[in-house]
């Protein structure tokens, strides 16, 4: 099959034979190791759990590992490029720094309150506000679907599904003690308010969470914070 | 906040549209002329109240939902497209509820 890569200087092509079974992590290998050794891209676990080997596949964001080409394979012809809405570093590798600095600017990190001396913080599982962490937890920050977002095309200060998610994780986490500074920190233009609820991000997650119920659910937070005053 | 106000005033509009649209299909289906018309809406303090109503909730919507477009769109944030957004809100208030009173003095 023909695929065309998207190195910095434009598309190259290449010729890369069909296997049984063949990923586009696959097909990428096989071009650096048979076919141009300079062929820059970045890959770790190989089996969906890491989430570093995910590019654009005809378009599409996608985990290359967890993509077989007979999916995604048009008129024998594969096209790759690196994730959107990132700078792209080289060929098919793309600085995430910005990805994970907004994280941090959405309050990403956990705030507990006990200290090692206390008792554990026994949570229910069955408990209403667990049963939402738990659906959306597992994300392991990939960026499909921080490509896969047109706010994040539109607005570059937009804090993105991924970070918005986590601060929802945390927001509906009764150990964690920062819920106000929380729903502020993810509130307005760069927040959650400018999520127009496309759901494409819920369309491309690969662990198929829905960041756009988490942004959902934060919109709702905020607004019964405003009507308590507590905003 | 501009997103609380945008969610209620589109509540506010979904109804008055729903109304002001059935009322204009009822008005064309009865025949009415505009005398007709002007004589069952002049000094009808209910039709004024609803026209003002619709009107409020036109300009609170409508800059709030052009603040994004002009973001998104055109890449125009900031201060002078909050003020000229602001102009466009006088504008429709005003324009609006000249329509309103026009119908009801």
């Amino acid at each position: 099959m023909k695929v065309f890569v998207k190195r910095n200087s434009g598309f190259q092509e290449f010729e890369v034979p069909r296997h049984p079974s063949q990923t586009v992590l696959d097909v990428v290998t096989y071009i650096q190791r048979s076919l141009d050794p300079t062929l820059a891209y970045r890959y770790a676990c190989r089996v969906g759990m890491c989430g570093s080997c995910a590019m654009t596949v005809n378009g599409v964001p996608r985990w290359t590992c967890r993509t077989h080409v007979d999916r995604v394979v048009r008129n024998d012809a594969l096209e790759v490029g690196p994730l959107k809405n990132l700078p792209v570093i080289r060929d098919l590798v793309t600085d995430m720094r910005e990805f994970f600095d907004k994280w941090a600017r959405a309050r990403g990190q956990f705030a507990g309150e006990r200290t090692k001396r206390d008792d554990f913080h026994k949570v229910k599982p069955s408990s209403s506000d667990r049963v939402q962490v738990d659906s959306n937890i597992e994300c392991i920050g990939c960026g499909v679907c921080y490509a896969a977002c047109d706010v994040v095309a539109w607005n570059p200060d937009y804090l993105g599904p991924a970070a918005l998610n986590r601060a929802w994780t945390l927001v509906k986490d009764e150990r964690d003690s920062l819920k106000t500074e929380r729903l502020r920190a993810v509130a307005g233009d760069a927040g959650c308010h400018s999520c127009h609820t496309h759901m494409s991000c819920t369309e491309r997650c690969p662990k198929h969470l829905s960041p756009t119920a988490g942004i959902a659910g934060l919109k709702r937070e905020i607004t019964k914070a405003v009507v308590r005053g507590k905003f | 906040m501009l997103w609380i106000a945008q969610r209620a005033s589109a509540a506010v509009l979904a109804l008055c549209v729903a109304v002001h649209l059935a009322m204009i299909i009822y008005a064309v289906q009865g025949g009415l002329t505009a005398a007709e018309i002007l004589e069952r809406t002049r000094g009808n303090a209910g039709w004024l109240a609803f026209y003002s109503v619709f009107v409020l909730a036109v300009t609170i919507h409508a800059p709030i939902g052009l603040r994004s477009v002009f973001a998104e769109w055109l890449g125009w944030r900031g201060r002078s497209r909050d003020v000229v957004l602001s102009l466009f809100a006088l504008l429709i208030a005003w324009m609006g509820m000249r329509a309103a009173l026009g119908v009801f003095a």
